[in-house]
Parts: C-alpha cells; sequence; structure tokens
C-alpha cells in the first residue's frame, strides 16, 4: 500500500532542503496567478465600476452573468481556450498554446466573474452620499468615481485575494492550454497530477502541502483583513 | 474621456502586452522550441525526461518541450500543427496518420510488451494462458459475480483512446467479443485517464486491467500497486513505440503546418535512432527494476535478427515490408539504411 508517512517525511525533507525543482514550482505558479490577477484587475475595474455606479438597461442581466460565471468549470474554460488557442483555432496564429502567456490570459479570464461580482458588490455598498458630496465639494465625475473606489478598497483587495486563490487552486485551464511542460508551464496543481500518475508520490504530496500552505495564508489574510474592516467601521461610528 | 473607459485603454495594453510579451520571447528570445506531443506511458517512465536532458546538453539551442497525453491526443496535435514530433505506440492509427499525409518519416524506435495484472491470487484463472483465454475467463467470471449493480469491478479500461486502450480494444476483439458490448457490462470500469491512475483504481477495485510494462514496474516497485504481473511477453502483447514527425507541407493546412519546426524534430528522430540512444533505451531502469524498460528496436530490425520479437514487430507495426515506405519520407535517407 502506499505510505502515505513516509511520502510527508520525504516531502517536508524536500520542502525543507529548498529543491529548485519544486520551487521552481512555486515561482511558476506565483507569477501566472499574480499576473493573471493583475490582468483581471485592471479589466474587472472599470467593468464594477460601471455596475456598481451606473444605471443602464440590462444592468442586473449582466450583474447575474457574472454571478453565474464564477461557477464556470476550469476544465470547460480550457477546453474552450485549447480550441481558440491551438494552431488550427481561430487564434492560432498567435502562437498561445502552450506557453506561459496562454496560462495567464486564462487564469484571467477564468478570475474576472469572480472578481467583478465581488467588487460590484463593494461598489455598491459605499454610501452614495459620498459621490454626491464629493461632487459639491468640486470633484469631477472621475475623482468622485475615485473616490467611491478608495471606500471600497476593502472589498475591491477581498476580491483580488478571492481571485489569486481561485487561480492558484485550478487545474484545467493550465493543464490544457499550458500542456504542463516540464520548467515552462508546470504550476502546482498541474505537477501533483504528473508525479501522481508517475508515481513519485512524496513529491506530489510535497507540492501538495505548499499549495496548501499558500491557500491557507491567502485565508488568513482574508479574514485578518475582514477583522481589521470591522474594528474601521466600529472606529467611524458616529454613536 | 472617463475613468473607466481610460481603465478600459490601459487594461486593453496590459492585455497586448502580456501577449506580445509571449510572441516576442518564444519567437526571438528562447531557444528554438521542438514540441513533443508523447503517450504517457514513455512519459510516465521518467525516460523522455533523461533523453531530453541528454539532447538539450547536446544541443543547447534546442529547447525540447513535452506534452504527455494519449496516443489520441498526439495525433490530434499534430492535425492542428501543435506539436512538431510525436512518439506513440498505435501501428493502425500510424498508418492511417501516414496515408492522410500529416506525419512524415515514422522510425520504429523501440518496443516493450504489455502486461495484464491484477490481484495475486488471480479469481478469474488468467496466469500462464494465452490472453485470449485469459480475456474470456475475465469476461465469463465478471459475469457470473452476484454484484450486477456496477459497483464490483473486474476489469479498469483506460477509455481514453491511448495506444494502450487501442491494444486492449484490439485484444478483447482477437478474444472474440465486441468491445462496445462487453465495455458496457457492469463489472467493466473506464477511467479515461492515464495509465498510472488506471492502475490505482485497478488496485482499489482489485480489478484487471492492461498496463504498460515500464509503469508497472515502477508502481510495482514503489509498493504503490499490491497487484502482480499475470500474462507478459506475448506476441499478442507487444508494444512498439515509432516516432513521427509532422508533416511541414500538409496542403489543407499550409499556413498553420509551415510553422512546424521540422529539422529538429528529424534530428531528434535521428537522435533516437542513434546506436548511442538506443544503447541508452536498453539501459533505462536495468538498475532499477532488474529488467529494461524498453528495448531497442532499431538495429535487430536493420539485422532482421533471428529473435522471434523481430518477426512479430515485422508483422505487427511494418507497413508495406518497412517502417516507413519511401513515399512517406522527406529527407534523411540515412534514417532508412
Amino acid at each position: 500500500m502506499v505510505d502515505i508517512l513516509g511520502g510527508i517525511i520525504e516531502a517536508f525533507q524536500l520542502i525543507v532542503t529548498g529543491d529548485p525543482m519544486l520551487y521552481g514550482i512555486v515561482y511558476r505558479t506565483l507569477f501566472f496567478s499574480g499576473i493573471a490577477v493583475i490582468l483581471a484587475t485592471l479589466w474587472g475595474t472599470p467593468i464594477s465600476m460601471l455596475l456598481g455606479l451606473r444605471e443602464f438597461r440590462g444592468k442586473s442581466i449582466v450583474k447575474g452573468l457574472f454571478n453565474t460565471l464564477i461557477g464556470i468549470p476550469t476544465v470547460v474554460l480550457g477546453l474552450f481556450l485549447f480550441l481558440l488557442f491551438s494552431r488550427g483555432g481561430p487564434l492560432g496564429f498567435l502562437g498561445l498554446l502552450y506557453t506561459p502567456g496562454a496560462i495567464i490570459l486564462g487564469e484571467a479570464i477564468l478570475v474576472t466573474p469572480i472578481l467583478v461580482s465581488i467588487m460590484t458588490t463593494a461598489i455598491e455598498a459605499v454610501d452614495p452620499e459620498i459621490m454626491k458630496l464629493a461632487k459639491t465639494l468640486g470633484a469631477s465625475e472621475s475623482q468622485a468615481s475615485i473616490a467611491v473606489l478608495k471606500e471600497a478598497i476593502n472589498g475591491v483587495l477581498l476580491s483580488n485575494v478571492a481571485s489569486f486563490n481561485r487561480a492558484i487552486a485550478e487545474l484545467g485551464v493550465a493543464l490544457l492550454v499550458g500542456g504542463n511542460i516540464t520548467g515552462l508551464t508546470d504550476v502546482l496543481t498541474t505537477a501533483i497530477s504528473r508525479y501522481t500518475a508517475r508515481g513519485d508520490l512524496d513529491l506530489a504530496i510535497a507540492l501538495g502541502i505548499l499549495l496548501m500552505l499558500i491557500v491557507f495564508s491567502i485565508n488568513i489574510i482574508i479574514i485578518a483583513a475582514r477583522k481589521a474592516k470591522m474594528l474601521l467601521t466600529i472606529g467611524k461610528s458616529p454613536q | 474621456m472617463q475613468t473607466w473607459q481610460k481603465l478600459l485603454i490601459v487594461a486593453a495594453l496590459a492585455t497586448i502586452i502580456v501577449i506580445a510579451g509571449t510572441l516576442v520571447y518564444f519567437n526571438y528570445l528562447s531557444k528554438r522550441r521542438l514540441i513533443i506531443s508523447t503517450t504517457t506511458s514513455l512519459y510516465d517512465t521518467g525516460l523522455l525526461d533523461e533523453l531530453e536532458k541528454d539532447y538539450e546538453a547536446k544541443n543547447p539551442s534546442v529547447d525540447i518541450n513535452i506534452i504527455s497525453a494519449g496516443t489520441g491526443i498526439a495525433i490530434q496535435h499534430a492535425k492542428n500543427g501543435d506539436a512538431d514530433l510525436i512518439l506513440v505506440h498505435a501501428p493502425a492509427q500510424e498508418k492511417t496518420f501516414l496515408e492522410e499525409g500529416w506525419g512524415v518519416n515514422r522510425k520504429i524506435i523501440a518496443y516493450n510488451f504489455f502486461t495484464i495484472v491484477g490481484q495475486e491470487n488471480d479469481p478469474a484463472d488468467t496466469q500462464g494462458k494465452t490472453t485470449n483465454e485469459a480475456l474470456r475467463n475475465i469476461a465469463n467470471y465478471g459475469g457470473n459475480i452476484t454484484d450486477q449493480s456496477g459497483t464490483t469491478k473486474i476489469w479498469i479500461s483506460r477509455g481514453d483512446n491511448s495506444g494502450t486502450h487501442t491494444k486492449e480494444q484490439s485484444l478483447w476483439k482477437s478474444a472474440g467479443y465486441n468491445y462496445t458490448l462487453i465495455s458496457a457490462e457492469p463489472w467493466f470500469g473506464i477511467t479515461g485517464s492515464g495509465m498510472g491512475d488506471t492502475l490505482n483504481v485497478a488496485n482499489e477495485k482489485l480489478a484487471y486491467t492492461l498496463s504498460d510494462i515500464g509503469t508497472f514496474l515502477k508502481y510495482e516497485k514503489d509498493d504503490i500497486t499490491s497487484e502482480v504481473a499475470l500474462i507478459d511477453e506475448a506476441e499478442s502483447l507487444l508494444n512498439i513505440y515509432s516516432a513521427m514527425a509532422v508533416n511541414q507541407t500538409v496542403a489543407a493546412n499550409q499556413t498553420i503546418h509551415e510553422k512546424i519546426n521540422f529539422e529538429d524534430a528529424m534530428d531528434f528522430i535521428v537522435y533516437l535512432a542513434s546506436t548511442e540512444t538506443q544503447q541508452f533505451i536498453e539501459n533505462y531502469g536495468k538498475e532499477d527494476y532488474g529488467q529494461s524498460l524498453f528495448f531497442p528496436a532499431v538495429q535487430p530490425l536493420v539485422d532482421d535478427a533471428p529473435q522471434p520479437v523481430v518477426g512479430w514487430i515485422e508483422k505487427a507495426a511494418f507497413i508495406e515490408g518497412s517502417d516507413c515506405p519511401a513515399k512517406y519520407r522527406v529527407g534523411y535517407p540515412d534514417l532508412y539504411d
């Protein structure tokens, strides 16, 4: 049978000795997910500002769409992007398939719905009086929007953290458009699947431990941020 | 201009930077990329990793990128122009592949034997039988177990169109079964995934399965599976690995296929067929497992060596009397001397 304890011990040895291959995978995972979240934030912020601050026809439909897309199975998105990026596909001329760029774009698309949904809710939760007040004080439309965004900063950060969490833990997109190429496009999740299939269980366990450490740290940050926000609100409360 | 419009422009620019950065890097800054799509069995044994290291050390301007999938997707990769070279083990599919013009310069590189594995107590009585008898015994045993709810599995299939799966289908056919019908039986399990995962499931379900020897020996040695090899080294279980370069001049797909890295693909095939690499392949795994995981095929075929296995390979994997008939060759005559 599988020697789980032995695997865990060997895994810790690999982690402690700083196995370069192991940390290469960690570095790539953080890098791809990080850039993906930055990209998604750049797309997501203007969309969330429109959804949170303006009224237009079909707004609830658009919001509903983003909410629904949060749950898109990563492997379905991965398949779709694979067909799109394949040299024989519509975007094949870009030659993106099996490159880090493809993973970054794919993960950015994957996390956009969750990012937009959280950010929109945060913007909507800001007191509308702030916008009015800013304008009364002579702020332009743009300056007033930015004032609202600043008020919603906790929500904005939360949307980023949640997106990063989703990107780092997903398998389907990275596997199908990245190809799990050793040293180039393998990330924690895809490498775990590879080393499990190969029977290199100590490596798979070590990578699993690192992935969990990263995800747990992120969740601790979320909890801490929420607490800080609560304290801030209590401090501000006029009563 | 409003804030959100400015932000959208920034977002568009950032997206373009990511795409352009990737393109510039892979077209101008990185080494020449050679994308190899391969079967999981070659990849999961670690042999290709070693060959990659060795080749890259000798050819520092080439970066080998290995995509590990089944034979089915490897062929799809070649058709889409997503791979430059494929390493597969399904002679019938390879023949079609050459006939349809997707690949050229096929070379039989190595062989080994599939093995039917199962629990040591061998409830269906397969040990020492021919593959046909063994499969019939398994099917009869499966049909007679009391639990026909689909929970108890007696046979686990890859079900992923890989070379191993193709082999399994032909074995069932040769034993006198219609694969579509037999695979719908409640005792017949399908994983749809790689060899390692399938071995894990077979082990878990105490079921029989067909495995390539490399993956199985590794799992056996690392005690990941408690199953044992029940039948091996029969003509019907021969497993033949070939390399094929993806055709650079596919009329229907001209613009896509002209980007294929044909030169490096062919250089790698020549490397695989070289005496030195063939020796390396034979030695791979000997120390760890006490036996070769793969046997070199190039020299025995050239010599038309007297061992029965040479005749088996010629029978199973030759196309019109050779690795690759002249009409499917593009240059590199030395490869076929």
